[in-house]
């Protein structure tokens, strides 16, 4: 039967409102990867050799490492001599000192992507550092912050700042070869944010990145670090977006986070990259290796994301419990439309006595989007007491979408508990009829059901974000019904 | 107020409805019954815009106005409204979500000022004590795990805080005992009004011991096989269908030899 689909399919056509492209002359390298490659990088960046080295010995090993095929997804072979890996915003001599010297065409992008960088136009005191393909392009509030003892900076900036914690910290939580992207990321980061909160300091204020890619053929490599020392608290949000393109970019971006002992860092995410067209030319790759490391007792780490767009998702936001009663949460929306597809989860590894993960993860499947739940819980033969508790839920628009759930578990102790729940639905044409039937219009039923889905989840995120994933999940949705 | 002219509905080609008339005046109430098959149901999903049927021909007027040319949720708005024989299950969505959201639509379309939060809960509570139901009800997904009865009674406080110009009840009474078919019936008559027109199908002659109605028709292989007063509804109780069929089995065979 083709009829009982139709308002969901004309729900499903959908814009994406963040594919401008900004006009901006770039200083960037020819495309193609090599050693030189990765030393004009360093050189441009000005960094110290022991980075230089660091950034050699990754692409070494990247080089003896293969993509990995395991994940529930399919694209062509990338070509990583095709790919600039460096291309950032051209400068007038000097990098800008403060906002007032930041380019006003960069300023606009932001403000039209709802990112104003005015601090005084900032609502509810949320710090941004925003970076622009290769590059981060303004931080704000870093005064306010800096009165507290917290560092929040581009990358580059912390290695001229603050090398030693840079250097103490990178790379502990995920390894140079960790997996093939993380490598390449290692090889040729060129941006990112740095977080470190204080010993027993509560950060005042959301801190935030937001991530924009623009030039054409350009890959975005950013690495971002997170320290919260002993009894610290940060509560940090990721937002990303990039021009409609016919061509795929590639986003493989690390992301680290170190928990000392009573540390509590929130790390959200809204990704909203461009995911294609619906026949699924173009779109972002988005590649990411994001891991939390819960090195002292009674750490604490929570990841949300709600994951709206990309061609391709493959990431599984992870936490090591290695501190005792240390706590690892995992909380989760992806949605696939049209042609995209996510192969998304978490790693739970408990290594500490008594430590507790929370696995939520809803995926919703529309049009013929392909939606994957990845889960590994891991129980070491010292973790006593582990807990876990996993729910994964899918949630099918129409007849052409999939589903698959792979969760995995380990457990090496005999007091661990661990129990999982899962369940599918579907949107069917009868709970639509029913709802129209009660004066509400197709759109707004899809929208009433996905909300109600994901309700969980939405309320783990900061309020300002809940709304935005919210509207974010209505377009995202936009001709998904049948 | 309602007048359908020679109905022929399909779904999936196959045909159910065959030219039924029937004409509904304000503030009546009308009986359809029939046996299983005979397009009761399909009667009441057509009127109420489903898309898996196809109208073939006929028409439907609704106080002046095409109503098959409007789509489901505007004639729901313009106070069209279907308690479901199965009403369906809407898992994560709160019933108190649902109904507002519901009710507010309605009184938009009218003109009239949404309620907010406060108030839609005062009028959502008092019409669920009417109608039997626990005030946990409204925090509950919608009919999830809900017992039949419950299904039923929270239709029949939809249509209250609804409030139709025209309200099709498809086998309200089926699944219900004695005393929810009561309570269900007495949320019915409470709505009856001189500006209320209503449709309620059965199966069984027993809702309308408590559901007097107008007129009662008998549905056959998709038309109107006879009409009258309530006093059919007792004859078919006594005789069966059989003898219905047989007679327009009859005239469907005087109609091909002449």
């Amino acid at each position: 039967m083709n009829a009982p689909t139709k308002p969901i399919e004309a729900f499903l056509e959908r814009e994406y409102p963040a594919g401008f492209v900004t006009a901006l002359e770039a200083d960037a390298l020819p495309k193609g990867l090599s050693e030189d490659v990765i030393r004009r990088i360093s050189e441009k960046k000005g960094e110290p050799d022991w980075l230089l080295d660091w950034r050699l010995e990754a692409y070494r090993r990247w080089l003896t490492m293969t993509p990995p095929s395991w994940a529930q997804v399919s694209f062509a072979p990338i070509d990583y001599q095709d790919i600039v890996y460096y291309s950032a915003p051209k400068r007038k001599a000097d990098a800008p000192k403060s906002l007032d010297e930041v380019d006003p065409e960069l300023l606009r992008t932001y403000e039209k992507l709802g990112v104003p960088l005015h601090e005084r136009a900032r609502l509810a005191g949320v710090a941004v550092d925003a970076v622009f393909d290769s590059v981060s392009v303004a931080t704000t509030f870093k005064k306010q912050l800096g009165e507290h003892g917290i560092i929040f900076c581009s990358f580059s900036e912390a290695v001229k700042e603050h090398p030693e914690l840079v250097r103490q910290y990178l790379g502990t939580v995920v390894p140079q070869g960790d997996n093939f992207y993380a490598a390449l990321n290692s090889a040729v980061f060129s941006d990112g944010s740095f977080v470190y909160i204080p010993k027993g300091v509560r950060c005042p204020m959301e801190l935030s990145t937001y991530f924009r890619i623009n030039a054409r053929d350009t890959g975005q490599f950013e690495r971002t670090l997170i320290i919260a020392d002993e009894g610290a608290t940060v509560s940090y949000l990721e937002g990303c977006t990039a021009p409609m393109r016919d061509e795929n970019q590639l986003h493989a971006a690390v992301v680290e986070l170190v928990a000392l002992e009573g540390a509590h860092i929130k790390y959200s995410t809204v990704q909203n990259w461009y995911p294609g067209d619906k026949d699924g030319k173009g779109g972002i790759y988005n590649f990411v290796t994001k891991r939390g490391d819960c090195r002292g007792a009674r750490s604490h780490i929570s990841w949300t994301q709600v994951e709206t767009g990309s061609a391709i998702t493959w990431k599984y936001p992870s936490v090591l419990l290695r501190g005792d009663d240390s706590v690892g949460e995992f909380y989760s929306v992806a949605l696939t439309n049209h042609r995209q597809q996510a192969d998304t989860g978490s790693k739970m590894t408990h290594i500490g006595r008594n430590t507790k993960s929370t696995i939520l993860s809803k995926g919703i499947s529309a049009g013929h989007g392909s939606n994957t739940f990845r889960g590994l819980v891991r129980v070491t033969p010292k973790a006593v007491g582990a807990r876990n508790y996993t729910q994964c839920d899918s949630l099918l628009i129409g007849e052409r979408c999939a589903a698959h759930t792979f969760p995995t578990i380990e457990v090496r102790h005999p007091s661990a508990r661990v129990e999982h729940e899962a369940t599918t639905s579907r949107i069917g044409e009868d709970q639509l009829f029913y709802a129209m039937q009660r004066g509400l219009t197709a759109e707004d039923a899809v929208s009433m059901i996905v909300s109600g889905f994901c309700k969980e989840v939405f309320k783990e995120l900061p309020m300002e974000f809940a709304v935005e994933a919210q509207k974010l999940l209505g377009v995202s949705l936009e001709g998904s019904v049948g | 107020m309602l007048d359908i002219c020679n109905l022929h509905a399909s779904v999936d080609g196959k045909p159910i409805l065959r030219g039924l008339d029937l004409h509904v005046g304000t503030g009546e109430v009308h009986a359809i019954m029939g046996p299983n098959g005979s397009g009761k149901s399909t009667l009441a999903q057509v009127l109420a815009g489903r898309d898996s049927f196809t109208v073939e021909d006929g028409s439907v007027s609704w106080d002046g106005v095409d109503l098959l040319a409007m789509p489901t949720e505007e004639r729901a708005r313009a106070g069209l409204f279907l308690a479901f024989q199965y009403p369906v299950e809407i898992p994560g969505v709160s019933n108190a979500y649902f109904l507002k959201a519901a009710v507010n639509a309605v009184r938009r379309h009218r003109g009239e000022p949404e309620y907010d939060a406060m108030d839609f809960l005062k009028r959502v509570k008092a019409e669920m004590k009417a109608v039997g139901m626990s005030e946990e009800f409204l925090y509950r997904s919608v009919n999830e795990g809900f017992s039949g009865g419950e299904k039923k009674r929270n239709e029949v406080l939809q249509m209250a805080l609804l409030e139709p110009r025209l309200a099709i009840l498809d086998e309200t009474d089926s699944g219900l005992d004695i005393d929810a078919l009561r309570t269900v019936a007495d949320g019915v008559n409470r709505l009856r009004s001189p500006e209320r027109s209503m449709i309620v199908i059965t199966h069984y002659q027993r809702l309308l011991d408590y559901i007097v109605p107008d007129q009662v028709h008998v549905l056959s292989r998709g038309r109107i096989a006879r009409s009258g007063g309530r006093e059919l509804a007792q004859e078919l109780e006594a005789r069966g269908y059989g003898w219905i069929e047989d007679l327009q089995g009859a005239q469907a065979a005087r109609g091909a030899a002449s």
